[in-house]
């Protein structure tokens, strides 16, 4: 606790994902990833300051309407109004408070507005499909949005991705980091879509959202809950030989 | 450790092709401030299998200040930063390149004390990618720093060189090799 202490950090260590948790990267069904994937098995690489540390977003860069998409423009979007809440904790079932999420999705009719999607649906001129927020000081966060439709793509033939809303979350560190993909409970899609069943089959339905009666509102929206959790710490924080005399 | 109250964690997912609708910052590239003195641009491409650019891939970095400070909370010296560095870059490649300007990090020591070498981290997203990959540029006109580093030291010698951000007319470049003869080298943090 000296003037050495100022130049080391007391290093937290983040526990590993354990095998079945992740899709693996060569994932043959999803085309894609044929020539996207690493061959070589990745090296280990002790977290050090660099990897327990990581942006702390949010503050200026979170305007008033960006957790509702259905206030963005002068005119209401097309499509069933729904509620997506949930929290961020972390592996030990704590809040994650004050973290940036970031959100992107189709409109009703399966379309982003985006100019690589090009398929015969409608652009919604009052849908953008961006959102962003921050969690709370109990991990919570909320978006008012549109239920997105299913869309297709060419990975083989009459593929149709179930709907989902895509998510990005920052947590309090360059190890949290998480870009997934929310779904819809009961999607008759799930069976053939190549990019939900890259998921361990165990680890699934941790991307299904779970319709919430509680958050359904009379005569305006439908309610989803949607949790995520984002990697623990080890119990035993990590103690350097500074901190030993 | 208790591991009966552990949550596991959610999966990851791709970002797909329309992930510039969601994860796009006018300000992304700017780690420090336009107009920083020490500043340089660090740009490369990311490449596939096939050696072709990835033009829907998007590059997340982070590291510390030149006096190896990090703009965040567990830093206690991260008040002492100046409040143009973010320390976080984000560049998509849609003009074949990704680029973040930037300073070059100090060194700050790994677990056990022992000093790494200037590096910054650098996270790679894309349709196709059902995970992201994480690397580490490190700067090839540091070749003391870099040849005490302890991580670098565990990179087998033919592949050192793919950690190695080179100098350029602007800064440095630093492709990453997704797959291939050239991979570069990926990290499991
Ligand atoms: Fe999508």
């Amino acid at each position: 606790m000296s003037a050495r202490h100022q130049r080391t950090l007391a290093l937290p260590a983040y526990r590993p994902d354990p095998d079945g948790t992740h899709p693996p990267l060569d994932s043959p069904d999803y085309r894609s990833t044929a020539l996207r994937h690493p061959l070589r098995q990745p090296l280990t690489l002790p977290q050090s300051a660099t990897e327990i540390t990581g942006p702390v977003l949010g503050e200026g860069r979170i305007g008033e309407r960006d957790n509702d998409l259905t206030v963005q423009h002068p005119g209401e979007p097309v499509g069933q109004r729904i509620v997506v809440h949930g929290r961020v904790l972390d592996g030990d079932g704590r809040a994650v408070p004050n973290s940036l999420v970031e959100i992107w999705q189709a409109n009703a009719g399966g379309r982003y507005r985006h100019d690589a999607d090009v398929w015969p649906s409608p652009l919604d001129p009052n849908f953008d499909g961006a959102g962003r927020t921050l969690t709370d000081e109990h991990g919570r966060y909320e978006f008012t949005t549109i239920k997105p439709g299913a869309y297709p793509w060419k990975n083989h033939h009459n593929a149709w991705r179930p709907a989902h809303i895509h998510f990005s979350l920052f947590g309090r560190s360059l190890t949290q980091r998480l870009v997934t993909q929310m779904y819809f409970p009961d999607d008759p899609l799930f069976d053939q879509d190549p990019i939900f069943n890259s998921v361990p089959e165990a680890a699934r339905n941790r991307l299904v959202s779970r319709f919430d009666m509680n958050r359904t509102t009379d005569h305006w929206a439908l309610g989803f809950e949607f949790d995520i959790v984002l990697r623990g710490r080890e119990a035993t924080p990590f103690e350097d030989d500074d901190h030993d005399h | 450790m208790t591991t009966s109250s552990t949550l596991p964690s959610t999966p990851s997912q791709t970002v797909g092709p329309y992930l510039h609708i969601g994860l796009t910052w006018q300000d992304g590239p700017f780690v420090v401030p336009e107009g920083t003195p020490s500043a340089v641009w660090i740009r490369g491409r990311v490449i596939d299998g096939a050696g072709e650019p990835i033009t829907d891939a998007l590059v997340e970095t982070w590291q510390c200040d030149e006096h190896g400070r990090f703009a965040h909370p567990e830093d206690p010296r991260s008040a002492e930063i100046g409040s143009g560095f973010r320390g976080f870059g984000r560049s998509d490649t849609r003009s074949g390149d990704y680029g973040i300007l930037t300073v070059i990090p100090g060194r700050v020591p790994d677990r056990s004390g022992v000093l790494q070498a200037p590096h910054v981290d650098l996270s790679v997203f894309a349709r196709g990618m059902l995970h992201r990959v994480v690397t580490r540029a490190y700067f090839a006109d540091r070749p003391e720093a870099n040849a005490a580093d302890p991580v670098l030291s565990t990179v087998p010698d033919d592949r050192r060189q793919t950690l190695l951000a080179r100098p350029s007319t602007d800064g440095y470049t630093f492709d990453v090799h997704v797959q291939g003869e050239r991979e570069t080298v990926f990290f499991d943090v």
